[in-house]
């Protein structure tokens, strides 16, 4: 089946460890837009969601780090983080190991791409499942990119993973969903956190909208760390999805910079 | 100076509750086998959240280790503020600080309300 659904959204933590400390307007108008992309994903019928994340050290490190990887399990739990801390409790996910592998092995064809039987899941996927898939009742196929531990994949090979995983997604009887989670500007987890460069997202986001592979590949790490902080390399997973859906435009459902959760809380759709 | 295996020792701490366990009981011996400076040892064991931020430890790291400590997120924030005035900037790892905006200036600066993260600095366990 082609690909059902293609949208981004934020991961950052504080959306649900830090709820009580933002504005309730504006967290609330947030959970609105996630409410939202859970019924436009129902509404897609996925047998399966690929989560295409940028993971923080809960399962790859320096000392073996894939640039790209997918998980291959049948369940995946989450998330390893404090449950106090992040403000939800652990689950189990369900996953889907036969097609796992078949994705695994379609997307090998053009990417080097690593495999995982065994994946924890930290808040990059599990604060998006925590909105969008709450009862943990459709399969999950994690995917990761490297964009903590330099040095990282270029930005074409990112674009290059998403689009072996379009082939493979439209190779398949299932019917499959792609979102991708991240930050744009911000500096998690530092002392900067809080500070967003909401120009540079907005002007990101243009250029994301659109589909403009040049445009979204004309960036380099240096710049973006100059300009978007060491959280902008997750731009890589919205790239991605951007060449899963190549050729589509997207809408912008959500965007409001919320300091407190340390990123420009951004919800986005591709119309295929 | 070991940045790679302080960075390793929390990575392994922050994914597996049964070392965070051991961690508690005997933070000492939960450090052994890691190739670690007396430095680097001591701010794990404090812990000393300013040091280790200045010792280069990835931020994405190092925030799963306050929670374990129960550390509120700004008084996590400060911690590595007051890191970085007692020690001087990072020393090595993924960034440099770029300034101590903070969470409330940024958002007034944004004209939206500061959150009440200040107000929620007290409530902090062992740390």
């Amino acid at each position: 089946m082609p690909l059902v659904y293609a949208g981004v959204c934020s991961h950052a933590p504080g959306i649900t460890g830090r709820a009580d400390q933002a504005d309730p307007d504006m967290r609330d108008s947030l959970y609105a837009a996630f409410d939202q992309m859970r019924a436009d994903i129902e509404a897609a019928k996925p047998d399966a969601i690929i989560v295409i994340a940028a993971e923080h050290f809960a399962n790859f490190f320096m000392d073996n780090m894939p640039s790209f990887a997918l998980g291959m399990a049948d369940f995946y739990d989450g998330p390893i983080e404090d449950t106090g801390w992040i403000g939800f409790d652990k689950f189990r996910a369900p996953g889907n190991r036969d097609l796992s592998e078949r994705l695994i092995k379609e997307v090998m064809q053009t990417v080097d791409v690593s495999y995982a039987e065994e994946w924890k899941f930290d808040h990059g996927i599990a604060v998006p499942l925590h909105f969008l898939t709450p009862n943990f009742d459709v399969p999950i196929i994690p995917a990761n990119i490297n964009c903590q531990g330099p040095p990282l994949a270029p930005l074409p090979r990112a674009w290059a993973f998403g689009e072996a995983l379009r082939r493979a997604a439209d190779s398949f009887p299932e019917r499959i969903a792609i979102v991708g989670t991240g930050g744009i500007s911000h500096w998690p987890a530092t002392p900067d956190s809080g500070k967003i460069n909401e120009p540079w997202d907005r002007d990101f986001l243009d250029r994301w909208c659109r589909n403009d592979k040049d445009a979204l590949l004309d960036y380099d790490d240096a710049s973006v760390y100059a300009d978007a902080g060491q959280g902008g390399f997750e731009i890589r997973t919205f790239l991605a999805v951007s060449a899963a859906a190549a050729g589509a435009t997207g809408t912008v459902h959500f965007f409001q910079p919320i300091p407190i959760f340390a990123v420009s809380c951004t919800i986005a759709s591709y119309a295929l | 100076m070991s940045l790679y295996y302080v960075q390793k020792f929390l990575y392994e701490l922050n994914r597996d509750e049964a070392k965070q366990q051991a961690y508690l009981a005997d933070r000492s011996a939960a450090l052994a086998g890691f190739d670690l400076t007396d430095e680097e040892h001591a701010a794990l064991i404090a812990p000393d959240i300013g040091l280790l931020f200045h010792l280069g430890v990835n931020g994405q790291i190092l925030m799963h280790f306050g929670a374990l400590h129960h550390i509120a997120w700004a008084d996590y924030l400060q911690l590595m503020r007051d890191g970085i005035e007692e020690h001087g900037p990072v020393r090595e790892g993924v960034y440099a600080v770029t300034g101590y905006e903070g969470t409330d200036a940024h958002a007034m600066s944004l004209g939206q309300q500061p959150g009440a993260s200040k107000a929620a600095t007290s409530e902090t366990g062992e740390n």
